[in-house]
């Protein structure tokens, strides 16, 4: 048991560096998801991760496999990609998502012209995929610094985050918080990504926030429980994730997330909110 | 605007809306306010005076500007023209119960803790609800008779339900000034009267109440004041008067005749 449990993590220094950014992520990540999914944008992660994309490639061309150019290219390409979707969705009649549809398009096809254009051949298999199992200290150090300015972030803005996925004309009549917490929210969700292809790949990122916060929902009917389900949920398959590859020999990221979708897998069946077992079962119906 | 020019509304007797010389206070007060959308006004140069602690029923036909005139109230719609006067008070403290409310019902929120959203002015970002204020939220979810809801989750609410705990909310905010966009409109009798009562029990405490309402009898029953609307004031005064035979039709003449090639309104401030 401990053999196949623990050891790794004692023998091996990059298990532990491993586990520890993928908790990192899966803590900032939970109430990104859970907030991404109330608000109906669960794609959107997907098309920001696009977005990003392009941003680190051309910080990859000018400057190699550098964690400073590469987190800022894709930060800049992220936030203004956010922002001028977020700012046009609110002055004009489009909604938020054909908004960064026509964002995120602009962006990728704009990254994928600047690559061909220099002709080089960029190794993106490490953006795409991640690296979760060569974290050095300045990445692990990136990835636990976004966790916990994002975790700051959400306590500071809990209330009109809540207010305004719940009910934005009333945050509006009582506030002017609304268009900053919707930005902010946004800059979260580009900052994790960020934070997120170091490790997972760009592509996978959005799965350690999507997947667990979709499990979580379907356990219970209350938000704040939610984030907490989905960080526990995050944490236990980043574990499992990491020993599964470790036995099994193959790509630790890609597990990660084959292992929160099996969560969620058991979690659409079994879960006491909604799970379709729950909803299956014959009940009695009450008196009143 | 072509043919009309200025029409002022009818002001009858000593209850006309500005109400020169009179010892309270206004409350709201509108100079040649124009409201609307791309250019087109909803709204159109309404001048008037509403006092502190008037029950105002707004009336009128479809697209006469009504819930655009709330809108403005509130400070979610910013005036083309001339200007509002919250008689001291931020548009932010104006109580707005918005016709449509935009909330999203599949929120996996209760409805103690949505009712308690009521108290954002007092409370921000990290203001405690200490034990006094708890039990103002369950006084507040009594009074407008959902004990029993606290912990039921939004979805599980009919839309009776909903309007009461809307209105619980409205009681939390604590506001001089409450703004009603078509409260009562798909609600039964019992809850109509029920949320009725809290209406009457604003009034009572000398708070503004200005309410959109369609339906002419309860209007005539509950609200001493009637603004009728129709783009422009046609009347706003003692209720039975606002609400003659010949001021309703005239509201409706002016409504039907929409002017797609309307020209600049000429009109002076």
């Amino acid at each position: 048991m401990f053999e196949n449990l623990i050891s790794p993590f004692v023998e091996f220094e990059f298990m532990r560096r491993a586990l520890v950014g993928s908790i990192a992520l899966s803590m900032a990540g939970a109430p990104v998801g859970v907030f991404l999914m109330l608000r109906r944008m669960s794609l959107t992660g997907d098309a920001m991760a696009h977005a990003i994309l392009p941003g680190a490639a051309i910080g990859y061309l000018l400057a190699g496999l550098s964690l400073g150019a590469m987190t800022a290219g894709g930060l800049i390409a992220g936030i203004v990609v956010a922002l001028a979707s977020g700012a046009v969705a609110r002055f004009t009649a489009l909604r938020e998502d054909a908004t960064l549809a026509a964002f995120y398009l602009i962006s990728l096809a704009l990254g994928v012209t600047i690559v061909s254009l220099r002709g080089s051949n960029v190794d993106l298999l490490h953006l795409l995929f991640g690296s979760v199992l060569a974290l050095d200290d300045a990445t692990l150090l990136l990835l636990a610094a976004i966790s916990t300015l994002t975790l700051f972030i959400f306590a500071l803005l809990y209330r009109p985050l809540v207010m305004e996925t719940l009910d934005p004309g009333f945050l509006a009549s009582v506030s002017g918080a609304g268009a900053p917490t919707q930005l902010i929210f946004l800059c979260l969700v580009v900052l994790n990504l960020v934070g997120g292809f170091h490790a997972l790949g760009t592509l996978l990122a959005v799965g350690i926030m999507m997947l667990p916060a979709a499990a979580a929902r379907l356990w219970v009917a209350d938000v704040t429980l939610a984030i907490a389900i989905a960080m526990g949920i995050g944490i236990v398959a980043s574990y499992l994730g990491l020993v599964i590859s470790y036995k099994a020999g193959v790509p630790s990221g890609p597990v990660i997330i084959l292992v929160c979708g099996g969560i969620y897998l058991l979690s659409l069946l079994f879960g006491r909110s909604s799970g379709l077992i729950r909803l299956l079962r014959p009940r009695w119906h009450l008196e009143a | 605007m072509g043919a009309s020019r200025r029409s002022p509304g009818i002001e009858c007797g000593a209850v006309a809306g500005s109400l020169v010389g009179n010892i309270m206070s206004a409350a709201l007060r509108f100079r040649d306010l124009t409201l609307g959308y791309d250019r087109h006004p909803a709204v159109h140069h309404l001048d008037g005076e509403v006092e502190q602690g008037a029950l105002l029923a707004v009336c009128g036909p479809n697209g006469a500007g009504k819930s655009t005139l709330l809108k403005g109230i509130a400070g979610v719609l910013k005036p083309i023209g001339g200007k509002i006067e919250r008689g001291g008070f931020a548009a932010r403290d104006i109580a707005y119960l918005p016709q449509a409310a935009e909330i999203d019902r599949s929120f996996p929120i209760s409805v103690f803790d949505m009712v308690s959203m009521g108290y954002w002015r007092a409370a921000g970002l990290f203001g405690g609800i200490g034990r006094d204020k708890r039990q103002r939220v369950f006084d507040a979810i009594a009074a407008v008779g959902l004990t029993g809801f606290e912990d039921r989750t939004i979805a599980t609410l009919s839309g009776g339900q909903m309007q009461r705990m809307l209105f619980a909310r409205l009681l939390l905010q604590d506001s001089p000034i409450i703004l009603l966009d078509e409260p009562f409109t798909a609600i039964d009798a019992k809850t109509m009267q029920d949320l009725l009562d809290v209406v009457g029990r604003w009034h009572h405490e000398k708070r503004t109440v200005i309410a959109v309402l369609h339906d002419f009898e309860m209007v005539r029953a509950h609200f001493p004041h009637t603004l009728l609307l129709a783009r422009e004031k046609v009347a706003w005064c003692g209720t039975s008067d606002a609400l003659s035979a010949e001021n309703l039709l005239k509201a409706r003449r002016i409504c039907e005749a929409f002017d797609r090639e309307a020209l600049e309104c000429e009109r002076v401030a």
